[in-house]
């Protein structure tokens, strides 16, 4: 118990300030993922067959290709990526990106295909007659669109979003890759100068299961939420 | 873009790809034997050994693969009497590391899959069995599990192509798979667009044949 001390005799500080880190980008990249779910969904449904294939390329190809490839590419290329758009704007610097933020995006347009999908399947199992209802009563598009297709979307949604939100979660255990220090790269640098591995690997795995179990209960509630009335 | 190094890198990374696919074969097969088991656990009645293969899965589906590899491959050397044992032979080689871990978390979702899939078996179809005087064992057998493999296919599909993209995690081990090729021919040429088109076509196209081999078998084993 001696190592997990708060202070600076032990790391349950340092683990403690690493997993508000891992709550912080997994939250960051379920955003960036919704970002890039709310583009790609709509190109999905489309009827206009080139916006299909841009959709359905970017689901195809971010989940057949391993997470880490996808992240190795931002960390090794987000890089250049920014550097040479800033030449073309005259700045010749050489610029570092923030780990959090290379991070974040790798992981959310990870999670946006996995989300696409989700919101896609959820809209095409709304019945045709919601749509006519609507239209019969008169609501205009964003009436339609928030007071009647929205909340039945989400309600079928959210089992599937959780599951999204579960990968999303283990998948920022590999941006320990990059050096951010989350849980994973917190328990490395711990278990490096105590000589340790097996206690405090064990303690990181420990701590994702508590995340996976509060969050699970979380989205619990959301979805009874989302589902009175049925 | 360097087409030079595409080129040059292909063979290389086709090679490594070699190593992902026989680091995936393995790990399913021992995987799908953990998996039937502790979905048989899990369809006991007794509530101790149900338990036991929930905590399996629950722990092996709520942390990253990750954790699992560095647990197994750092945490594991660590205790002294697993040196001294027949064990270190395995424990010592980052390969059988992996594969432990691979073979360990496949298996539980393999479990899962196949659970769901002996649960959602009719009751009359195992009345049926019973009625023309077949022993609980040849049901189990010859009816439970054809039926159940049926079922569990399309989401055995999805975990293979998961698993699949598990292997990557290997490479964290030093073991040179296909993204630990990657990785390396993009940390010594820094052209990281370039590597990650061909070593994610080459797992583009091995996703695509699993995902019609599967398909494949879904339909010579339909039940129409």
């Amino acid at each position: 118990m001696e190592l997990l001390a708060f202070g600076d005799t032990g790391w349950g500080d340092e683990l403690f300030y690493a997993t508000l880190m891992t709550i912080a980008v997994s939250i960051t990249a379920m955003f960036i993922g919704f970002l890039f779910a709310l583009i790609f969904t709509p190109l999905k449904l489309s009827k206009n067959k080139f916006l299909n294939f841009i959709a359905n390329s970017y689901t195809t190809i971010i989940r057949g290709v391993p997470e880490l490839l996808v992240i190795y590419l931002f960390f090794f290329g987000g890089t250049g990526a920014v550097m040479f758009v800033a030449s073309i704007f005259g700045y010749n610097e050489y610029i570092e990106i923030n780990a959090f933020i290379t991070g974040a995006f790798a992981i959310g347009i990870i999670s946006g295909a996995y989300s696409t999908e989700v919101f896609r399947g959820a809209i095409q199992s709304i019945d045709k007659g919601q749509f006519e209802a609507a239209n019969v009563l008169g609501l205009n598009k964003f009436g339609k669109f928030f007071k009647i297709i929205l909340p039945q979307t989400l309600r079928l949604a959210i089992p599937n979003l959780s599951n999204v939100w579960q990968i999303t979660l283990k998948d920022t255990s590999l941006i320990s890759v990059t050096g951010l220090v989350e849980i994973m790269r917190q328990s490395y640098i711990a278990a490096g100068s105590t000589r340790d591995p097996l206690f405090f690997y064990s303690f990181a795995a420990v701590l994702y299961l508590l995340l996976t179990f509060v969050s699970m209960k979380l989205i619990n509630r959301l979805e009874v939420k989302y589902s009175r009335g049925y | 873009m360097d087409l030079e190094l595409m080129t040059n890198s292909f063979p290389k990374l086709l090679s490594a790809a070699v190593i992902t696919l026989k680091l995936l074969s393995v790990s399913l097969i021992i995987g799908l034997f953990i998996g039937l088991f502790f979905a048989i656990l899990r369809l006991s009645k007794n509530i101790l050994i149900n338990r036991f293969a929930y905590g399996y899965s629950y722990i092996f589906r709520g942390t990253p693969l990750l954790v699992q590899i560095f647990i197994i491959y750092f945490g594991l050397g660590q205790i002294e009497y697993l040196r001294s044992t027949a064990l270190w032979v395995i424990l010592k080689e980052p390969y059988w590391c992996a594969i432990i871990a691979f073979a360990l978390n496949t298996g539980a979702y393999t479990s899962e899959i196949l659970r769901s899939a002996f649960q959602t078996i009719k009751p009359g179809i195992i009345e049926a069995g019973k009625s023309l005087g077949i022993s609980n064992k040849v049901i189990f057998y010859k009816i439970q599990i054809p039926i159940a493999v049926r079922q569990s296919l399309p989401a055995y599909g999805n975990e293979i192509i998961l698993m699949m993209k598990g292997t990557s995690l290997a490479s964290t081990v030093t073991i040179m798979d296909l993204t630990g090729v990657a990785k390396y021919i993009i940390s010594t040429t820094f052209k990281p667009i370039e590597v990650f088109i061909v070593a994610g076509g080459i797992y583009l196209f091995m996703t695509f044949i699993i995902h019609n081999v599967i398909k494949f078998l879904e339909k010579k084993y339909s039940f129409n």
